[in-house]
């Protein structure tokens, strides 16, 4: 079957330089920053796939070209064999564009406060030209939340509520895709699972296709079907849930299971990680993990690993086994 | 039984505004032993910075303390104001933010905020005390110390940063260390390690510390004993193992229940319904109750029991004992 | 409870209830806005109209018989035996239509320019905020001095007196629009990153309707706070320029025109005919800008 999204070889760089007189008079070269590297992996329908890292591993910034608010450097995004950033046929744009949604971490900001809920659930399908009749209120009852609430504004909810508010929209043009920035990492724990679950009823009753970009490995535990782990800018590690969860082949994906708390872990004395991520302007040569990687040799300092099938994972290490 | 370092009766805040008076935090009391980590957990909202907050006496107006006792090392600190109130700070409590940044000064070097802190506080000469800063730096494991008592804040990335905010919260030798949501900024791997550097840091000299976070994990990797707070009272006050594993408070055992971990496998997460009330409108009774699914007209029509009433663990009507457990577990 | 009473229970009007110089302020513009509207019903006399006056009234002081005609004034009457009461209504309204035009003018200009740079980026913004950094050097005065003499030169003789008050509008319009377009960037910056705007771009929302149906909403309580002040500046900015005789024509005297006429006469003796206009200008600017004070506190939730 094909894939929903298929992503290839995307590359994001971003002039990160000071302006151009400061360069001239203090004789700097231009800086960049290259914040996604070569990154492949395909999203089938009505699955969820899931894209870990921690700051500075490009994965919100995946997530942006993903639904085209930035264009990729280099590679492709194609969503139903459409590649937004070249396709010219306006009508295909057009009906790419509809199926795909974005929900974002802060309910607080991703909400326009000076318009009704109404309105702001409404948006996506005024922008495309049509509206159902009593739109808002039939998506607000799916998403949990009174009809009568779409004549209110967004300070009168509170964050789950809106994230609630943003799910309703996403869901207002019918997509296919949602991509979810960190959806639920600015809400509290018993508010993070009634929004994860309803998330899970959505997927089962409309049958939606998720990217899901996290840091928090307990959600992609619970979500994803399949994880890919990112390390400044690369795709380090990638493979179905349960064989990532349960023998980790990647040794970033090792010390990022050790580091995460655990529920059992009483008093657990750990050996805490080595160092920390690197500066992403200036990325070690080579492996980019190699300074904090115990497996790491010459080899790893000269030269990248490639990605290759190790068991049922795909691992960008010389020594993974 | 020592005396606890830190004790706390009754505290109550309130925050008068024109619609009334609002209770953020409301008739709290727990004490903290030597070497002992008391992990205070809640949902935003819980009241539970304030509660740190309150027992430094760094209560934003006009938010003030109205009622209760906060006694530190025997002394009553809650009544305390300007020189006294600062000489207390920092030097019998030291205090450790959720972002570095607005706890160092940017235009200081590292060394001098260090140097100047241990001299505010500690009877030692000049030299002395730019010893200690460095001996500071080098326990909280910053590489290459001496070269970075001359830097400043900005040149450490974030984790060093809050090694270094540690070693400005631990360098006057305190007795107490208010630590409020050190780690939520910092990514996991850094966690991992702040979290292990405060615990090593406050067994080996014995200070207490109150550990305000609303992540489960670290409190059950970090903390002794947990404080869970609902709506500006203490729901459960338990070692972490009981407050994790056999939750008596509703409330305690939906939150638990619904963090991923411990649903692991299941299709749905266990989810406790609504969210937690505005102070501006409390329900009548226990604050709990219609998020409670045991309820009971008690529950609707009394206010919750304090903790004392009940054996000093869960302040609840109608605690979960092991056998409700037991049966949940059957029919799941 | 109805809708007025929930707008009187509203944070806003608490707030402005329980500011006594908000409150009194308000009513002093109130009651000098008003005047001037309605200046024909209200004023004795029309000093525009020749007909009405009496050169044997010249210099009499307020609340005084004349000697000649033994006809009283409440504020005194002019070398022309114009009352002074009625020409300040008059003026007023010449001095507020003209503040409240060139500041119009001015929000649209600076409020336009100011979302194009902001969320255009690149080389508009460059351009117009350079633009703007220009124009601030100099002082706002002398721009507007600049543009009247400029728009004087071009203008036929015949339509100048007529021409004058567009042209002070746009001199004073023209050097105030930078203030306008500075915030309104500065608060297009951090609201075009918010992730609403993201979510409006995502759809495929066009950047004009982003900016006038996101972000304009947005950024409307700084500019509001801002047009205040600007009109009690603006409304200064008249009187001087007037009172340099670049302003308003002597057929149709702003306060600005009144205060210059009757600075002539200060050292004779006749003080009324420069005190009362004086006064007034300076309670209309200084109201404004105390209630544009208030304003700016109690939109800010910073410091509530």
């Amino acid at each position: 079957m094909k894939p929903l999204v298929s992503v290839t070889h995307l590359t994001r760089i971003f002039d990160v330089s000071k302006p151009w007189l400061n360069r001239v008079i203090e004789r700097l070269p231009k800086s960049l920053l290259t914040a996604v590297s070569d990154v492949s992996f395909d999203i089938p329908q009505n699955s969820v796939y899931a894209l870990v890292g921690e700051s500075g591993s490009g994965k919100s910034t995946i997530g942006k070209m993903v639904v085209g608010l930035l264009p990729p450097t280099e590679g492709s995004v194609t969503i139903e064999g459409v590649d937004l950033a070249r396709e010219q046929d306006p009508e295909k744009i057009e009906k790419v564009r509809s199926d795909i949604q974005m929900i974002f971490q802060d309910p607080y900001a991703s909400l326009n406060p000076r318009w009704r809920v109404k309105d702001i659930i409404e948006e996506p399908a005024v922008a495309q030209g049509k509206k159902p009749e009593a739109l808002a209120e039939r998506l607000l009852e799916q998403v949990g939340l009174a009809a009568e609430d779409a004549g209110k504004f967004p300070h009168e909810f509170s964050g789950g509520q809106r994230q609630r508010i943003c799910i309703a929209r996403a869901l207002a043009s019918e997509p296919r895709l949602i991509v979810c920035d960190e959806p639920t990492s600015a809400l509290d724990v018993s508010v993070q699972a009634q929004v994860l679950n309803l998330m899970s009823d959505l997927r089962e009753d409309l049958g939606l296709t998720y990217l899901f970009i996290t840091h928090d490995l307990t959600v992609v535990q619970h979500m994803a079907d399949t994880v890919g782990v990112l390390y400044l800018g690369r795709l380090v590690e990638e493979a179905p849930r349960e064989a990532l969860f349960a023998d980790p082949k990647h040794p970033y994906t090792r010390m990022l299971f050790d580091a995460a708390p655990k529920m059992d872990g009483f008093g657990r004395e750990i050996e805490p990680p080595e160092g920390e991520i690197p500066d992403p302007i200036n990325p070690p040569p080579g492996c980019a993990f190699h300074p904090r990687c115990p497996l790491a040799t010459d080899l790893c300092k000269r030269e990248r690993p490639e990605p290759r099938l190790v068991g049922a994972s795909k691992v960008a290490c010389h020594h993974a086994e | 039984m020592t005396d606890p370092v830190l004790s706390v009766r009754n505290l109550t805040v309130e925050i008068p505004t024109r619609r009334g008076v609002l209770r953020p935090v409301d008739g709290v009391s727990y004490d903290i032993a030597a070497g002992e980590i008391l992990g205070v957990v809640g949902e935003s909202g819980a009241g539970k910075s304030m509660t740190g907050n309150a027992v430094i006496g760094l209560l934003d107006p006009p938010a003030r303390i109205t009622g209760g006792e906060i006694h530190l090392l025997g002394e009553r600190i809650d009544q305390l104001k300007g020189e006294a109130l600062r000489k207390i700070r920092g030097k019998k409590i030291g205090m450790i933010f959720q972002d570095p940044l607005t706890s160092l000064n940017p235009l200081l070097k590292v060394g001098e905020q260090l140097t100047e802190t241990i001299l505010a506080h500690l009877p030692v000469s000049q030299s002395d005390a730019e010893a200690r800063a460095l001996a500071a730096l080098e326990e909280v494991g910053i590489p290459a110390a001496t070269q970075r008592l001359n830097s400043y804040p900005h040149e450490f990335s974030g984790g060093m940063r809050q090694r270094v905010v540690i070693a400005l919260a631990l360098c006057a030798e305190p007795s107490l260390v208010i630590a409020d949501e050190p780690t939520t900024a910092l990514d996991v791997s850094v966690q991992a390690q702040i979290i292990a550097l405060l615990k090593r840091l406050c067994r080996e000299r014995g200070t207490a510390v109150m550990l305000v976070t609303h992540d489960m994990g670290v409190i059950a990797e970090a903390a002794d004993r947990v404080a869970v707070m609902y709506a500006g009272r203490l729901a459960e006050l338990a070692p972490v193992q009981q407050v994790v594993q056999a939750p008596q408070h509703p409330y305690t055992d939906g939150l638990m229940g619904s963090t991923p971990l411990a649903s692991l496998g299941q299709k749905r997460l266990r989810q406790i319904p609504g969210s937690m009330p505005r102070l501006t409108a409390l329900p009548d009774g226990c604050a709990f109750h219609p998020r409670c699914q045991r309820a009971t007209d008690r529950c609707r029509s009394n206010p919750g029991p304090t903790l004392a009433a009940c054996n000093g663990r869960a302040a609840c009507w109608h605690p979960l004992t092991d056998e409700d457990r037991a049966a949940r577990e059957a029919t799941a | 409870m109805t809708a007025l009473a929930r707008a009187w229970d509203s944070d806003f009007l608490y707030s402005f209830r329980r500011s006594p110089v908000a409150v009194v302020s308000f009513l002093v513009v109130v009651t000098l806005v008003l005047a001037a509207l309605f200046a024909p019903l209200i004023a004795p006399h029309d000093p525009f109209d020749p007909a009405t006056l009496n050169l044997m009234n010249g210099f009499t002081p307020p609340m005084t018989p004349n000697a000649f005609t033994g006809e009283t004034f409440l504020m005194g009457t002019d070398d022309q035996g114009r009352d002074v009461f009625s020409t300040i209504l008059y003026g007023m309204r010449i001095s507020l239509f003209v503040g409240f035009s060139a500041v119009l003018f001015a929000l649209i200009l600076g409020v336009t320019l100011g979302l194009l740079a902001g969320y255009r980026g690149g080389w508009t913004e460059t351009v117009i905020m350079r633009v703007a950094d220009v124009q601030l050097t100099f002082p706002a005065i002398l721009v507007a001095m600049l543009i009247f003499g400029i728009a004087k030169g071009i203008t036929p003789v015949e339509y100048r007196d007529q021409m004058a008050i567009w042209v002070l509008i746009l001199a004073i319009g023209l050097s105030d629009w930078v203030q306008f377009a500075r915030v309104v960037r500065g608060a297009t910056l951090v609201e075009k990153n918010r992730e609403y705007v993201q979510a409006a771009r995502l759809i495929g929302r066009s950047s004009g309707a982003i900016m006038m149906r996101h972000i304009l909403p947005n950024v409307l309580n700084s500019v509001l706070v801002i047009a205040t002040i600007s009109l009690a500046l603006a409304i200064i900015a008249e009187a001087t320029l007037s009172f340099l005789g670049v302003g308003a024509p002597p057929t149709q005297p702003s306060l600005g025109t009144l205060i210059r006429i009757g600075q002539g006469f200060l050292f004779s003796g006749e003080w009324w005919i420069l005190f009362f206009p004086s006064v007034t200008l300076l309670a209309l600017a200084l109201s404004v800008n105390l209630l544009g004070d208030w304003l700016r506190d109690a939109l800010n939730p910073r410091l509530r």
